[in-house]
């Protein structure tokens, strides 16, 4: 973490503009921990950009105190990544909903994650399009009846985790908009983190998918639905912590924690240096994947998944930058003109 | 031996399109220049990297003119023609000059690849083309016996038959390989036995043409009176990405250019890329939108930000141009226009992106448009659009296309110091700061760096109050903001040069207007016009969006007014449109450049 200069309050992150959001709105507390955790950073808020695209989450730049760029949809990682690799001195963070990233942004939130910009990316899930009022997303369960599926949706729903995963991801988490502890503390680790750190919030629209995580939230239920990653601990979850996870052949399996040796239960590694544990765990597709013929029900995994680091795509263009100035010489105007083949006219 | 002097010369140089004519022209492109002869090049090349040898897809050609006087086009009908295969023949041989001559490997006329190449009968039997002076050059062959001593294998003596026939023609037009033995030597550094084959080549050639009796004379063509002063040969593609490094070196930013590969644009992302030591940054995107959203995002945080690409990429990129505008960005976006629509003709050129260039958006979002003139010209384009865009805070479209990206022209490189001071001041006084202020001047906003203590502000897509540039739905401020965006780029026409007239300053027959590439066509066929003391005048636009401002004062001098252009008479609706003026329109659409009788076609009736 860098040295703190200064102290820094939460209301110094804060635009002053009205929050706009729906009342109840999971996004608030969102914001309300992204403020307090930059804070708590306590670096000026003027070297932090938030950029975002379309969506009711990509008001986001709007209430932050700091720069902000509320973009087109789908677009916030592609100006994202001009505006950190040019800068590579800014603190970039982009906010964007689920159709934004991987819906008509799915191209560049790939790539943007291939390239490992060293950027924070929050993936605001609700698992429906909130701003144009109520349509399936791509992460809207199969079935769900929208104003768009009215005879239910057609597809499984995709993962925004196991998806960046398979962009070549160094660091995920996945939380939710209720457990604001630990998405404090995931924000903080994504800041430490050198290059793209996505983190995964499930947030609940009031509006159009009201309780869409209820199972992960509501007291009666949560903790058997959810499976909390502590780093070298052993998966263990459940109301009474009476569940493991346990692996059978290549595959998890949710087993009675008495009915297994303590050895045998699975233990979290978010820097393993391969993606084999993460990518197990992103294949944990939980309740959200009902209407899966072959996907078991899982808790959902919610931590942080994988911690590693690679060198970042703006590192890299910035040391080949210094690299062509020690081998060429600082660039001068004239002596590039004048390159080539020239001939003089007398 | 007797030796001719020439005005100037055309030579089209065609094979197959792995037979190295883009290479071979280009080589004695630079040989001829270096004799201080005027020069523009234009290769034509296929979209098929490699179509099938032998056949009419896969004929690579590369023309070029060189003269003693000022020279503006590669030339209509190539005085020379290089046929290195029976299908390079058949694909050109219909545009020689009536009094033209083709040099032909006839080792490579073989039954099957005269078959090949379409042709029922030996073309060299028939009358029609022996009515033209062929010169049948065992091409091939000469280049075997001349390399014989080389342990090298027969692919790669054959590979050396392009400088054989370089050689016969730097005989031919009395110039010095010189330059090609270095250029040899040091491209082969590693290779130095292929070097030194290509180079006996090369000699052998000169010998053979030298000690033939079938050449009767040597051309000579003499220097042209060129300024004074130091010269390269650029293409347009590279004389655009110096000049956008020229543009932020003289504002003193760095440059950033966010661009995905397309033809026929892609080789200013190389140019640029190469020059890392001017502290560029350069990103190849995912994809075209990916490419200006990313220039975008750099040019908020305080670059001079660039994009490249061609009429389908603009097309991806036109949401994006949007959200330039709104939040008033510095931007130039190069569009190396190709034939369309969609993928259309790759490799071939067109003019036909203008309206897209003007209108291509949703909303009203209006953009300054310039295009560029020549190769050499797009250095100087590139450098004002980035004048434009810096100093009025706004995209600007810069408009070349395939024929002149690909071209090439002596460049006279120029003084660092005469070349515009473009600087830029960002703002850092937090006194009374609100976004979207403006410059009473220019109307543009002032530019302020993310990282600039105090002034913390937040932009995007959505209108923008007045003032401040917080988010406003207010109807009377979205007509006021409407009406601004437009007064903004209006005014950009008190800051740019008059038309000019060239020929009949106080007005006369017909005014023949053009923009973009067809000016050295149009140039020509105007002097002509003139040398036989016809009434005919010429205006061109660079700047399109806005308009000059005499640019109605100056039509109206004409009995009759001519816009030629590679379109269906997109200049003309904008001008039609604006003036309420009767104008004709001129226009060629088979994605290659104008030819004088083109124009002579339609303006001669005029007259």
């Amino acid at each position: 973490m860098s040295e703190k200069l200064h102290t820094y309050t939460k209301k110094d992150y804060s635009s002053g503009s009205d929050v706009k959001w729906c009342a109840g709105c999971g996004d608030f507390a969102i914001l309300n921990q992204v403020q307090k955790v930059l804070a708590e950073i306590g670096r000026p808020p003027e070297e932090y950009a938030f950029i975002s695209g379309i969506g009711c989450s990509s008001r986001f730049p709007y209430y932050m105190g700091t720069y902000g760029y509320h973009t087109i949809h789908g677009r916030a990682l592609a100006v994202a990544t001009g505006a950190k690799t040019f800068n590579p001195d800014l603190s970039v963070w982009v906010a964007m909903g689920d159709g934004d990233s991987i819906s008509i942004g799915g191209n560049h939130f790939i790539h943007t994650i291939r390239k490992n910009l060293d950027i924070v990316c929050i993936v605001i899930d609700n698992q429906i399009y909130g701003l144009t009022k109520g349509q399936f997303s791509p992460t809207s369960i199969k079935g769900q009846v929208t104003k768009s599926s009215p005879s239910g949706k057609r597809s499984l729903p995709m993962d925004p985790v196991a998806l960046a995963l398979g962009a070549g991801v160094n660091f995920v988490a996945r939380t939710i908009d209720r457990r604001p502890k630990q998405l404090a503390e995931i924000l903080h680790k994504a800041y430490e983190h050198k290059g793209f750190s996505l983190v995964h919030v499930l947030q609940n629209c009031v509006i159009f998918n009201n309780g869409a995580h209820d199972d992960i939230t509501n007291k009666e239920t949560r903790d058997d639905h959810s499976l909390i990653l502590v780093d070298g601990e052993p998966m263990i979850f459940g109301k009474n912590k009476d569940k493991a996870i346990v692996l059978e052949g290549l595959n998890p399996k949710v087993v009675d924690r008495n009915s297994v040796d303590e050895s045998q239960i699975l233990i979290h590694h978010e820097k393993a240096k391969e993606p084999g544990l993460a990518l197990l765990l992103a294949s944990m597709r939980a309740g959200k994947f009902a209407g899966s013929k072959t996907v078991e029900k899982f808790p959902i995994p919610m931590g942080v998944l994988r911690n590693v680091e690679e060198e970042t795509y703006d590192a890299i263009t910035a040391q080949q930058v210094e690299e062509s100035i020690a081998l060429k010489g600082k660039g001068d105007l004239q002596t590039m003109l004048n390159s080539g083949d020239t001939w003089e006219i007398n | 031996m007797n030796q001719v002097a020439k005005d100037h010369v055309v030579i089209r140089f065609a094979g197959d399109s792995g037979d190295g004519m883009q290479l071979t022209g280009s080589q004695f492109t630079n040989s001829s220049a270096l004799t201080g002869t005027d020069i523009v090049t234009l290769p034509d090349y296929p979209s098929e990297i490699r179509a099938p040898a032998g056949t009419i897809d896969g004929v690579s050609g590369f023309q070029m003119q060189f003269g003693s006087q000022k020279v503006n086009t590669p030339g209509d009908f190539p005085d020379a023609l290089i046929a290195m295969n029976p299908a390079a023949l058949k694909a050109n041989i219909q545009d020689l000059a009536r009094d033209g001559y083709v040099i032909l490997d006839i080792d490579a006329f073989t039954e099957r690849n005269i078959e090949k190449a379409g042709y029922v009968e030996n073309p060299l039997s028939r009358k029609s083309l022996l009515d033209k002076k062929a010169y049948s050059i065992p091409i091939t062959s000469q280049t075997l016996e001349a390399l014989k001593d080389f342990d090298i294998p027969k692919k790669a003596k054959e590979r050396c038959k392009n400088f054989f026939t370089l050689g016969i023609l730097f005989w031919l037009y009395d110039l010095s390989s010189d330059f090609n033995i270095k250029w040899l030597k040091k491209k082969f550094a590693k290779k130095p036995v292929i070097a030194e084959a290509n180079i006996k080549a090369l000699k052998e050639g000169m010998i053979y043409a030298q000690n033939n009796s079938m050449f009767q004379a040597q051309y000579k063509i003499h220097s042209a009176p060129l300024e004074k002063g130091t010269y390269r040969n650029v293409s347009g593609n590279q004389a655009t990405g110096l000049g956008l490094i020229t543009a932020a070196e003289r504002a003193g930013l760095k440059l950033f250019l966010g661009s995905y590969p397309i033809t026929p644009a892609t080789e200013i992302l190389h140019e640029i890329t190469r020059f890392k030591n001017f502290g560029t940054k350069t990103t190849q995107s995912e994809d075209e939108i990916g490419g200006i959203c990313a220039a975008i995002g750099a040019a908020w945080a305080g670059a001079f930000a660039c994009t490249t690409t061609s009429g389908p990429g603009l097309a991806l990129k036109s949401e994006a141009l949007g959200l330039a505008v709104i939040t008033e960005l510095p931007l130039v976006i190069v569009n190396v226009q190709r034939g369309g629509p969609s993928t259309g003709l790759p490799t071939k050129t067109e003019q036909a992106d203008l309206m897209q260039a003007m209108y291509g958006r949703n909303g009203e979002a209006p953009m300054p448009v310039i295009a560029a003139k020549s190769p050499v010209d797009c250095f100087h384009q590139a450098i004002e659009a980035g004048r434009i865009a810096l100093k009025y805070m706004t995209p600007v479209i810069l408009l070349t296309d395939g024929y002149l990206g690909n071209g090439s022209e002596a460049f006279k490189i120029p003084n660092v110091d005469d070349l515009p001071d473009l600087t830029v001041k960002f703002r850092t006084d937090k006194e009374n700061y609100q976004a979207y202020a403006r410059n009473k001047e220019t109307l543009a906003r002032d530019w302020v760096k993310p990282g600039t203590p105090g002034l913390m502000n937040r932009v995007g897509g959505l209108e923008k109050d007045f003032l401040s540039g917080a988010v406003s739905h207010d109807p009377e401020n979205h007509d006021k903001m409407v009406h601004i965006r437009q007064e903004k780029v209006d005014n950009i026409a008190n800051d740019i040069p008059e038309l000019e007239i060239f020929g009949d300053q106080e007005g006369g027959e017909v005014l023949i207007i053009g923009w973009g590439s067809t000016y050295g066509s149009i140039r020509n066929k105007v002097q002509k016009y003139r040398e036989e003391g016809k009434s005919v005048s010429h205006a061109h636009f660079t700047h399109i969006n806005p308009f000059p401002k005499n640019t109605l004062e100056v039509m109206k001098k004409f009995k009759k007014v001519v816009i030629a252009e590679m379109n269906l008479g997109q200049l003309n609706k904008l001008i039609r449109a604006k003036y309420i003026i009767e104008t004709i329109s001129l226009n060629k659409i088979q994605g290659k450049p104008f030819h004088e009788n083109e124009i002579a076609e339609v303006v001669d009736e005029l007259l």
